[in-house]
């Protein structure tokens, strides 16, 4: 993979507003395995906005995540990140990355845990697990507690350290309806305070929340746009139907 | 490399462990048990439990920190923890330095007290100081950093990471002089022998138990088990990989 340090392009977002790129792909293509999980991919998203990532499972989103993170080995193509290449201590530095599976430690507590992952950032806890509606777990085991319970320490361990760019696999999976809007709602407020943030899910219904879409199938980006053009150009509010016409129409 | 990162990482560690106190009582217990053990079969053979107590206390931290090492970093590999660290500042040394100092810390405490019993009460005879048999016995631990460390990057699951123990230690103990002198053994296998660590920890035991100072034949034993410790966390360190597939 070729990494230059080049200065963040500025984009036409597709709502027209100008804003600059966060992370830009260009002709990116990973393989694994002898089969390409991402294919030709070029797109980009910017900061001060929720990016959702949608798409079935299996078309390739934590692929393109982890390519992000500089994590993902066989990268073809050029992954920018905040100017810098994935995986540098700059980006390392500005990332707060929630993997799929609940990447925290089991056998600590949750405060323990948020600590931990603040203290290797050189940051202070501050108000995450007040934001991830945890403060009343703080001293639980992360092994006693419920599986969405776990995915929100998850990410809390993503949010210390104000990350200017936040990756989330999946942060809603098997939430309560009502979590899952504070969630949203709690996205919101971070690109409010200036951050980029890209949220996987597969729940096209979530596509709502977000201030753009990116639709991923087979490893393709099929579209990026927003909920309301993507109502518009598929004529209708049900955005599982509206995914269908956009990808019948290819 | 920063400083707060691997004390960070170490509390981290030792915190994980606090949580399991079966494991702490197991780890520091099960040693002064076998050594007990020891001086019952050998009642009535008071020397053979000089010559075989003392090296087999180099041999308890490399059991105990190999496991937990190995089991610990298997676990960060399978949950995402690693990977989470990876795209996170913290550098991979930092994080081999933080298991390293806290591993190294409960060796220190496990070797104090199997001493205290083994030396006191079963009333084991050894001519050197006792300090030097307990530094001794944290270079020993860090070698069970450093070869766990290995030997989680070789294995998927905890059933695997296990048979590496009979794999890469084993071989060690029945070789080390512990059985039969290395002198005594075929020239192949002495030739063996002086290439695994565990020979140089046993052979710094002989010394202590031997000689009242801390002579010069103790301190390369030690800065040479000292060496295949800082080898096998490098070359464990160029196991943990950013990317993977």
């Amino acid at each position: 993979m070729t990494a230059p340090t080049v200065a963040p392009t500025r984009t036409d977002g597709p709502s027209g507003v100008s804003c600059v790129d966060a992370v830009r792909f260009e002709r990116v293509t990973v393989k694994r395995g002898g089969r390409a999980v991402l294919r030709d991919v070029d797109v980009s998203f910017c900061a001060g906005r929720v990016t959702g990532l949608f798409g079935p499972s299996g078309s390739g989103k934590s692929t393109l995540i982890r390519a992000i993170a500089g994590v993902q080995s066989n990268v073809r193509g050029t992954v920018t990140v905040l100017g810098d290449r994935p995986g540098s201590m700059a980006v390392r530095r500005a990332l707060g990355y929630m993997t799929q599976s609940a990447s925290v430690y089991e056998d600590l507590t949750v405060a323990e845990n948020v600590r931990y992952f603040a203290a290797i950032r050189g940051d202070q806890v501050g108000d995450v697990l007040e934001r991830v509606q945890l403060s009343s777990h703080a001293n639980q085991l992360v092994r006693n507690l419920s599986g969405g319970q776990r995915a929100r320490v998850s990410l809390a361990a993503a949010l210390v350290g104000r990350p200017r760019l936040l990756l989330l696999d999946e942060p809603t999976v098997g939430l309560d309806p009502l979590l899952r809007r504070d969630l949203w709602q709690l996205f919101g407020q971070l690109a409010g305070e200036g951050a980029a943030l890209l949220v996987s899910s597969h729940v096209l219904d979530e596509a709502r929340h977000c201030d753009e879409v990116i639709l991923l199938r087979d490893g393709r980006i099929v579209a990026q746009l927003t909920p309301a053009e993507l109502s518009a150009r598929t004529g209708t509010d049900d955005l599982d139907e509206a995914f269908m016409r956009l990808i019948e129409r290819r | 490399m920063s400083g707060a990162r691997t004390l960070a990482t170490a509390r981290r560690v030792l915190l994980q462990l606090r949580h399991d106190p079966r494991t702490i009582a197991l780890m520091l217990l099960v040693p002064c048990v076998l050594e007990t053990l020891l001086r019952l079969i050998y009642a009535h053979h008071r020397t053979t439990f000089d010559q075989a107590g003392g090296p087999l206390l180099a041999f308890f931290p490399l059991t105990t920190v190999f496991l937990v090492t190995s089991i610990a970093l298997l676990r960060e590999r399978a949950t995402g923890t690693l990977e989470r660290l990876l795209t996170t500042p913290l550098e991979r040394l930092e994080l081999l330095g933080g298991y390293a100092l806290s591993f190294g810390l409960f060796a220190t405490a496990q070797a104090i007290i199997v001493c205290a019993l083994t030396l006191g009460p079963l009333g084991l005879h050894v001519q050197g100081p006792v300090a030097v048999l307990v530094v001794l016995a944290v270079c020993v631990a860090l070698l069970g950093t450093g070869l766990g460390l290995l030997a989680s990057a070789f294995a998927r699951t905890e059933f695997q990471v296990v048979q590496f123990f009979p794999l890469a230690i084993l071989p060690q103990l029945l070789l080390c002089g512990l059985i039969v002198a290395r002198d005594r053994m075929p020239s192949a296998l002495h030739a063996i022998s002086d290439a695994l660590p565990l020979s140089y920890a046993v052979d710094g035991m002989h010394h202590l138990s031997r000689q009242a100072g801390a002579g010069g034949a103790v301190i390369a034993d030690i800065a040479i088990v000292l060496a295949f410790a800082t080898g096998a966390l490098v070359l464990g360190a160029a196991t943990l990989r950013r990317q993977t597939d």
